[in-house]
């Protein structure tokens, strides 16, 4: 497969978690807009481990090399749950406080 | 048409089509059922490049934690169409648009590049595998790997004390 069909691919699945981050306003909706956009991220760095593997394997099959961006990937699903926890921990405190999930009632940091 | 080609453009209408379906859902319930739905889709897109250890951490960390996690939260708050906040018709336009314009410059930015336009994706090779993988997580990349373990006992405490009721 050519890589230009995975780039677009991505871009694509990232630009609709963009368009859903500025267009919808409840927070967790928001929230989910932001891991379809690390995923995009993770699915180009995998193509492009690929790549890389396609291109040294070309000249020396013995070679093992693009692991490395698998692996970033793996660290970034970590960094991501991580990142779930305490979002939607911060979620839930918000509705307990205003009893909404609108994001149109925190801007000004304060009730 | 191969096989593998038909497999790409299923997934990947899969996967756009359900993106476009979580963001226009109106029930926050069907948001996340349609994100899974993507997440399967980009599962798939693991297996045909050959990471199955990707695509199977994928599946159980995202599909099955974090989605649950998020459905908990939506029931728990109760949320449904009814509730769900409204947004003026024409910011709703706007942000379509900002985000179809990230899209164009994007592509138009790909398209000038040369050196993308030959390059091909291999399907096959083990670098996916968890043997070669778990080689390199234990041996170069073994103190980010702990640090990342702190990392996760840091998050688990920080949920811990923002949800905690009273203070």
């Amino acid at each position: 497969m050519p890589i230009n069909y995975y780039i677009i691919l991505a871009v694509a699945l990232f630009s609709i978690g963009v368009a859903g981050v500025l267009t919808r306003r409840n927070a967790i909706i928001i929230f989910m807009c932001v891991e379809l956009m690390l995923n995009a991220v993770n699915l180009l760095l995998v193509a492009f481990s690929k790549m890389h593997y396609e291109n040294v394997a070309a000249f020396n099959p013995s070679l093992q090399v693009g692991g490395e961006a698998q692996l970033f990937v793996f660290f970034i699903m970590v960094v991501a749950a991580a990142e779930v926890s305490v979002g939607l921990a911060i979620i839930v405190m918000m509705y307990r406080n205003i009893h909404s999930v609108d994001v149109n009632f925190l801007n000004r940091l304060k009730h | 048409m191969s096989i593998t080609e038909i497999l790409f453009w299923f997934l990947s209408a899969l996967a756009l089509g359900g993106a476009l379906m979580m963001v226009t859902s109106k029930n926050p319930v069907y948001s996340v059922l349609w994100l899974i739905v993507v997440f399967f889709a980009i599962s798939g897109h693991y297996i045909l490049l050959n990471a199955q250890f990707l695509a199977i951490v994928n599946i159980i960390v995202y599909a099955g934690a974090i989605m649950v996690l998020f459905l908990f939260v939506i029931m728990l708050m109760n949320l449904n169409a009814d509730n769900e906040p409204q947004k003026n018709k024409w910011l709703k336009l706007a942000g379509a648009v900002a985000g179809g314009s990230l899209m164009l410059v994007f592509i138009a930015a790909i398209r000038q590049t040369e050196a993308l336009k030959i390059q091909q994706v291999n399907t096959g090779g083990d670098i996916g595998l968890i043997h070669s993988l778990g080689k390199t997580l234990f041996t170069d990349y073994l103190l980010p790997f702990e640090i990342s373990s702190v990392l996760f006992l840091s998050a688990m405490v920080g949920a811990v004390v923002i949800g905690k009721k009273g203070d």
